[in-house]
């Protein structure tokens, strides 16, 4: 039994890997104190081989014997697994967001990652949701009810805010407002992408790939199919307990 | 080791030079503590290290007693930000090139009450460590040489000129003959300007005797970075970087004395096998901007994610001892030609073209064993910046692991970089 534990920086994922499937997973918010939340639920899978990957993995090897990859690495064997003619990731997580090439045989080639800052994250769209009162959901399906909207101009996270409030009170419709948000972020993860010399077999992944609205413009801004998992945000954490599953076999 | 290692205090030395003694108090323990941690850490560091931890130790008092001395005998100290700085002629009219303080975040809450925030993190640093009045080296000099490579640095000296003489020397940004005959020009007011400040007019024989100490330095590190591209590596990326580093602020004989020293020493650990890593370890080489000391923290990052860096393709590294100066000129006009003949082979990226610095960084590549390129850029050094979007294409053409990061020295990006790094290593791996 393999375990590949992803401590992201909004949730932690989890996925129990055996005789070559998936038996268990599950997606909760991070609390204050992750690694106690990771190690309670390791304790339910005491002989299992685990691999953690995600911003709180180090912090995880200071208190259990596990092994660590990044999440790069993790969701190059993730995606790979799903999708196996992938050549090209795009993550977007709560906190970054990447893209990741791939070889013919699924090794990472290259990849990129925002800088530090909040820009094209889920975080970013989180925060914008709540500035215009949406919860996540009925952010994304606003977006998709409107044809108006051109992009906002600021990717700060803070100028946004306030390129967002003032919009609110020019009495510009918040669907319309949600769907600027979208266009703006569809906008810079496609030329992220595209700066990376991505090919076809694009796959999404990471918890902001459940905003449909943002697959549908993503598509329309890149010209080719996204392909998304049935549940994006484990992709890290399934592609962690497969590094296990290999490593064991290598030895 | 006999005692425990110390970065030591001189509150009646830095008093006497006008610092703000209150506050540069609180630097030797930190830098104490960060030394041990980065450095004193380490596993199975040459002997020799021991004169440039001593080096650090006595950064802020035993060296600056040396360079006062010199300056009290009437000689020019002149501090400096760049390796396109005619040093000989400093050396030849006895006096003393200190590379100045520019690395620590520290300094650049200081400087962004004056200047803007969206500037490189050198310049804010250099110009914070002054304003704040919390850097030795600066209050030591009789005046610092400014250079126009980039834009931030020449705006910057003409505030700077405010707080401490600044001499400006226009560096050309292209290679043509006439851009030669500029700086030869800039070269012989540099001279005027330094013997000025001794009251002496410097010979063609002091300038000889220069040009054969400052070759000999830059030796000196040209034989230490090609043993230390042996794999397995006989000593770490950490510390050849401080030892780069060192090399701005040390006095240049004794110091070529004692990096030959640990060449020699090198040399036997080659012969007997000893290194500070298994030759299976990923070996990275640097490119890029300057690390000016402390900044440790992209080295640290990559030795502490068990890769080894292998060669610092940067002004702080091989930029600055790449080149030597012929020594065979018989008149001082003919001195002053081949001086500038050898500043002219700096790949800085302030130049256009360059394609020679993409050729340098290749080759540097391969002689270093490496097998992967980390490019650092400051943050906001646009010539760097741009200038990796043409290395990356030649690292792709030939299939050489390429990675740009930018950053400046604030810590909140560690996190963020420690897992960029250990997937380039990751990928390197394979």
């Amino acid at each position: 039994m393999q375990i590949g534990i992803d401590l992201g920086s909004r949730t932690l994922k989890a996925v129990v890997w055996q005789n070559g499937a998936i038996i268990h997973h599950q997606v909760t918010e991070s609390s204050f104190d992750p690694h106690r939340q990771a190690l309670a639920f390791l304790g339910q899978h005491p002989a299992a081989h685990i691999v953690a990957t995600g911003y709180g993995r180090h912090l995880l090897l200071q208190h259990t014997e596990l092994d660590v990859i990044t999440e790069i690495k993790a969701h190059a064997l993730g995606a790979r697994h799903l999708f196996p003619n992938c050549r090209t990731i795009l993550d977007v997580g709560g906190q970054d967001s990447k893209v990741i090439l791939l070889d013919e045989l699924g090794r990472v080639k290259s990849f990129q990652m925002n800088d530090k800052c909040a820009a094209g994250t889920g975080r970013f769209l989180e925060m914008m949701a709540v500035s215009l009162g949406y919860d996540l959901e009925g952010f994304g399906r606003a977006a998709a009810e409107t044809e108006v909207g051109a992009p906002i101009n600021s990717m700060c996270a803070v100028f946004a805010e306030s390129e967002v409030v003032s919009l609110k009170n020019r009495g510009v419709a918040p669907a319309a407002i949600a769907r600027s948000v979208h266009l703006a972020v569809a906008g810079r993860l496609a030329a992220m992408v595209a700066k990376c010399g991505y090919g076809d077999h694009l796959v999404f992944s990471g918890g902001v790939a459940n905003n449909t609205t943002l697959i549908a413009l993503l598509e329309k801004e890149l010209k080719v199919p996204v392909q998304v998992p049935p549940i994006p945000s484990i992709v890290g954490a399934l592609g962690a307990a497969l590094h296990g599953s290999r490593s064991l076999t290598q030895k | 080791m006999s005692e425990a290692f110390q970065v030591k205090s001189d509150p009646e030395l830095w008093e006497k030079l006008g610092m703000d003694v209150a506050r540069f108090s609180g630097m030797p323990p930190m830098l104490t503590q960060a030394y041990t941690n980065m450095f004193l850490s380490q596993k199975n560091r040459p002997a020799a290290m021991v004169y440039f931890d001593s080096m650090v130790e006595n950064i802020h008092t035993g060296r600056i007693h040396e360079i006062m001395a010199v300056k009290e005998s009437g000689k020019p100290v002149i501090g400096t930000f760049c390796v396109y700085v005619p040093e000989e002629l400093i050396v030849a009219a006895g006096g003393v090139c200190v590379g100045l303080c520019g690395g620590a975040q520290g300094s650049i809450a200081d400087a962004e009450k004056i200047l803007p925030r969206n500037i490189c993190p050198m310049v804010k640093s250099a110009f914070g460590f002054k304003v704040g009045k919390i850097c030795p080296y600066f209050q030591a000099v009789d005046l610092v040489y400014g250079e126009t490579t980039c834009d931030a640095k020449k705006k910057t000296w003409e505030l700077l000129d405010h707080y401490v003489p600044t001499h400006v020397m226009e560096i050309p940004q292209m290679k043509r003959e006439r851009d030669k005959k500029l700086w030869v020009e800039e070269v012989k007011d540099f001279k005027v300007a330094v013997d000025k400040i001794s009251g002496t007019e410097t010979s063609f024989k002091e300038i000889a005797g220069a040009i054969t100490t400052i070759n000999a330095k830059r030796a000196a590190l040209q034989r230490l970075n090609s043993l230390r591209h042996h794999n397995p590596s006989p000593i770490s990326g950490k510390d050849m970087l401080l030892i780069e580093q060192i090399a701005f602020y040390d006095e240049p004989v004794r110091f070529a004395q004692k990096v030959n020293e640990l060449c020699n020493e090198l040399e036997l650990r080659i012969t007997d096998g000893i290194a500070v890593a298994p030759a299976s370890t990923p070996r990275i080489m640097v490119s890029g901007t300057p690390m000016a000391l402390p900044n440790w923290k992209l080295h640290n990052i990559i030795e502490t994610s068990g890769a080894v860096v292998v060669n610092e393709e940067s002004c702080i590294g091989t930029r600055y001892y790449k080149d030597l100066i012929d020594e065979g000129s018989t008149t001082m006009d003919q001195q002053l030609e081949r001086l500038t003949e050898r500043y002219m082979k700096i790949d800085c990226s302030c130049f256009t073209p360059n394609e020679e610095r993409i050729t340098q960084v290749i080759k540097e590549y391969e002689e270093s064993g490496a097998q992967g390129i980390i490019d650092y850029c400051l943050q906001f050094c646009h010539t760097y910046n741009i200038e990796a979007v043409k290395l990356r294409e030649a690292c792709e053409q030939r299939g050489i692991p390429f990675m740009a990061i930018e950053s400046d020295y604030s810590p909140d990006d560690v996190g963020q970089l420690q897992t960029r790094v250990e997937a380039f290593i990751e990928q390197i791996k394979g």
